[in-house]
């Protein structure tokens, strides 16, 4: 079966966000009414594997392995089957 | 071991910047230095047993995409993962300069307070105040005497090395007590510190990433694993200090040689 997953990796709350903070000034300067900018990082992966249950069980040990620093990231995701 | 038999061996891969001067610095000091590709290494694995001192010098890692350092870190892992665990075990002397810090940080061999961990431990996160850094500072030396890669250095000397890099803000989990192990286990080596050796305390630009503690460079718990953002290859020679030319008397070598006449003494004494 083919998998499409869409990760997203985000700074935990908490973090300081320097990119985000750079961001929000610079919208600010643009006169947007601007509270808080946060970047994360948008992956998405195509696989094959035999079922639902373990191209979830797959994603989740690619965001602890790679994508995501335990340390400083969050993640979410979502996985649906695609079209072969 | 006398010092002509020493063999260090230098990893790069796409976007490794700073291989010349870390092996010039390391020749000068009449060892032999060797610079592979990391192909060479995952082809020929035995090619590292040969050596006595692995190190992954700075610059950048395969575009330094996910996060600086973290794809030549899991790919040394998973690739040769046991053989970097027999030089470790046999109590060879690992470093990492600046992007081969994050690769420590990210392979989970550094701050290593249980072995190699599957996960990193610490990160290396975006400066604050943001943005790409180079420029020189200076470190307080921390270590008690057991790392490998200072030990004849004083504790409280105050050294001077360029950083330049974007992300190199030492962070710990917020949740974890890992800060009273580090300083337990005497594994803080170099705080960035102003030039009088007083903290810098966070502040920029005496701090120049916003690190935690203000720390600059750590070791294993067993000192012979070491990562620093400051680049001692870029201090080694006089003439690589920025005011040198302004001196009445410049000294021969800058203060990165102690870096690698510390690790070349405690091989020779070792082995």
């Amino acid at each position: 079966m083919k998998y499409v997953a869409r990760i997203e990796v985000t700074l935990k709350p908490g973090h300081i966000d320097p990119e985000g903070e750079t961001t929000r000034n610079a919208l600010l300067e643009l006169n947007y009414p601007v509270k808080s900018v946060r970047v994360s990082k948008v992956y998405r992966i195509i696989f094959e594997t035999e079922s639902i249950e373990r191209a979830k069980a797959l994603v989740e040990e690619m965001c602890r392995r790679l994508l995501a620093n335990p340390v400083k990231d969050d993640y979410e995701y979502s996985v649906e089957e695609t079209e072969p | 071991m006398k010092r002509g038999e020493i063999r260090v061996c230098i990893i790069r891969v796409g976007g490794t910047n700073c291989d010349a001067e870390t092996k010039r610095s390391f020749e000068d000091l009449g060892v032999k230095a060797s610079i592979y590709h990391v192909n060479e290494i995952f082809r020929k694995r035995e090619l590292l047993a040969e050596h006595q001192i692995l190190v992954f010098p700075g610059g950048f890692s395969y575009g330094d995409y996910v996060r600086a350092g973290a794809i030549l870190a899991k790919t040394i892992m998973a690739r040769i993962g046991a053989e970097i665990k027999a030089f470790i075990d046999e109590g060879k002397p690992i470093l990492g300069i600046c992007n081969g810090f994050q690769v420590l940080v990210e392979a989970g061999l550094l701050p290593g307070l249980n072995g190699i961990s599957q996960y990193p431990e610490a990160a290396l996160a975006t400066n604050v105040p943001s943005g790409y850094r180079c420029m020189w500072v200076y470190l307080r030396h921390e270590n008690s005497g057991k790392c490998a890669f200072t030990w004849l250095i004083p504790r409280g000397a105050v050294l001077r090395m360029p950083v330049a890099h974007a992300e190199g803000r030492f962070v710990l989990p917020k949740e974890k007590d890992l800060f009273n192990r580090l300083i337990g286990n005497d594994q803080i080596v170099f705080r960035y510190c102003c030039e009088n050796g007083e903290p810098a305390e966070g502040r920029f630009p005496a701090n120049p990433n916003g690190s935690f503690y203000d720390i600059a460079g750590i070791c294993n718990p067993d000192g012979t694993i070491f990562g620093l953002m400051p680049h001692p290859e870029r201090a080694y020679y006089y003439w690589q200090l920025p005011d040198w030319t302004r001196m009445k008397n410049p000294p021969r070598y800058g203060d990165g040689k102690l870096i690698f006449e510390s690790i070349i003494k405690y091989v020779m004494k070792k082995f």
